[in-house]
């Protein structure tokens, strides 16, 4: 039985993803948006609460409130979320806080950018190596790229558990074939791991193929209370738990470069759920780098320490796998624009539930965990969704 | 024209550190109630919170704990370096620290291998620490 005011999930909505040249960063969030509304047979007129991130292709003054302003409408609730990669994943569960609060009863989270597109595009690395990854004095006057944050990580996984570039490159190479069935992907062509092993060094063990794309695009959701959800179009994908972690701020003086702060965002949101790992059907992991994966699964429990690479690689994160993973193509494959584009891991869980994720539809999905990383393995939200056959 | 490099910009809590720096010492806040040092520098100490800290001199020696090599430039300020070695050394009084490695071999670095701290003088009145492979 599904409390009446446990949040659920009942519309979503992406813009075109890829190179969109022809979309603003605001034009990208109305595409989303009326795609989200149109998904749960809701107009704007039911939203009275709005959840966005920040971006970084526009000097906004306060996002919630340029968003609201250009869509035309003046919720009772508003915030902009900030928890770098993290941010999507929050965005579900503040939206769930702010409905239980009594504050507003349907709230709208959209976020995204033409990251790709937009014409500050030539300073594109400069602006995110320069957005804070590293610490202003501490690091940035050494030159590190945000990918050679992750490689320091991964360069220290090798080494103290034997994780191979080989097994990286596995993950880049299944979550490919996973944006290759889905029709809004940004990057759709299969590649191998011998693609992966041959692609340009970027920033040593990582290859191109081991980091984000960058991409233009935008997502949206609606989320209601379960009493609400009733009535309306979709079947409701609710929020059954939720869990937080950070373990630092920057890299460079973090101790253990190799354990995360979602074993604390896992474990809190398993226990609030009442699930184990064996009950999760799929697992829509955040995916800026490929070792992030490989951490994500030792830390969250689905396998033990040390074990992520052997764990990723003989089909158990396909879409027929023990664990199918990121199956929508994530942000290696699917698309990249920024902080809000974790957010599109919370859309493919929904349609997993909804069953309604076409080609790439994983069978009878009941649950789904989805997690948000942000900063260099820093800050950590852990969800688990499910329809209302999972509690 | 010649290319800005990023420069530090030091503040009232970190100011201690690149004078020192100067000096060519490398120093750090050493908590004066559980007697461990910290980077990057806190006003109050981050294992014990104890806001009793002194700036000290450490030994400039370490160890090399993770190292990348890096390819691509993230800008202009750096593309004359390429390729180039970041490194996070585990100073020999705990604290860890990002730098660059200082090397004419980029494929000889390891995990493990001891370091030794340098300076680069970027200009009159700010000296970066960098590091080198220690002499054997
Ligand atoms: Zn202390």
């Amino acid at each position: 039985m599904i409390a009446a005011n446990r949040a659920a999930i009942v519309g979503i909505g992406e813009s075109a993803i890829g190179k969109i040249e022809d979309r603003s960063a605001l034009q990208l969030h109305s595409d989303a948006v009326h795609a989200a509304l149109a998904d749960a047979g809701l107009t704007l007129n039911d939203i009275d609460g709005l959840i966005t991130n920040p971006v970084r292709v526009e000097a906004w003054n306060m996002p919630c409130g340029v968003v609201s302003s250009y869509l035309g409408i003046r919720p009772s609730y508003l915030l902009t979320l900030d928890l770098a990669g993290a941010s999507g994943a929050a965005m579900v569960h503040h939206a769930a806080m702010a409905i239980a609060a009594g504050q507003c009863k349907t709230v709208l989270c959209v976020g995204g950018q033409n990251l790709l597109s937009n014409k500050l595009r030539a300073h594109a690395v400069k602006q995110m190596a320069e957005s804070g990854a590293a610490h202003p004095q501490f690091e940035a006057p050494y030159g590190p790229l945000v990918a050679s944050n992750y490689a320091l990580i991964a360069r220290r996984h090798m080494h103290e558990y034997g994780t191979t570039p080989e097994q990286m490159a596995e993950v880049a190479v299944t979550i490919r074939k996973h944006a290759s069935l889905n029709p809004n992907a940004h990057k759709r062509s299969l590649i191998t791991v011998d693609d992966v092993m041959k692609s340009p060094m970027i920033t040593s063990p990582l290859k191109r193929y081991d980091c984000a794309l960058v991409s233009d695009g935008a997502c949206a959701a609606i989320i209601t209370s379960a009493d609400r959800a009733r009535d309306l179009k979709q079947k409701p994908v609710y929020l059954l738990g939720q869990g937080y972690g950070l373990s630092h701020s920057y890299v460079g003086e973090y101790l253990n470069l190799t354990t995360s702060g979602a074993v604390d965002s896992g474990r809190k949101a398993f226990e609030m759920s009442g699930l184990k790992h064996s009950d999760i059907d799929v697992a829509e992991l955040y995916d800026c780098f490929t070792i992030t994966v490989i951490i994500e699964l030792e830390d969250l429990g689905f396998c033990k320490k040390g074990e992520g690479g052997a764990f990723v690689q003989g089909g158990r994160i396909g879409l027929d796998g023990e664990l199918p993973l990121t199956t929508h193509g994530g942000l290696l494959s699917a698309g990249h624009f920024g902080l809000s584009a974790g957010f599109l891991h919370v859309l493919e869980a929904v349609r997993q539930i909804r069953g309604s994720a076409g080609e790439r539809q994983v069978k009878d999905v009941k649950t789904a965990l989805v997690h948000g990383n942000g900063g260099t393995i820093a800050i950590h939200c852990t969800l688990i969704l499910g329809g209302a056959d999972a509690a | 024209m010649a290319i800005e490099r990023i420069f530090p910009s030091p503040n009232p809590g970190t100011a201690p550190y690149w004078k020192a720096a100067r000096q060519h010492q490398l120093s750090l806040p050493k908590c004066q109630a559980c007697g461990k040092f910290h980077s990057y520098p806190r006003s109050q100490c981050p294992f014990c919170s104890s806001d009793k800290l002194e700036w000290t001199n450490c030994s400039g020696a370490g160890t090399i704990f993770s190292y990348t090599e890096v390819f691509r430039a993230p800008s202009k300020a750096f593309a004359a370096d390429l390729p180039y070695i970041v490194a996070i050394v585990e100073l020999k009084e705990g604290p860890h620290l990002m730098t660059r490695l200082v090397t004419n071999d980029n494929a000889s670095v390891r995990i493990g291998q001891p370091v030794t701290v340098a300076f680069d003088d970027m200009d009159e009145e700010t000296s970066l620490p960098v590091f080198k492979a220690s002499q054997t």
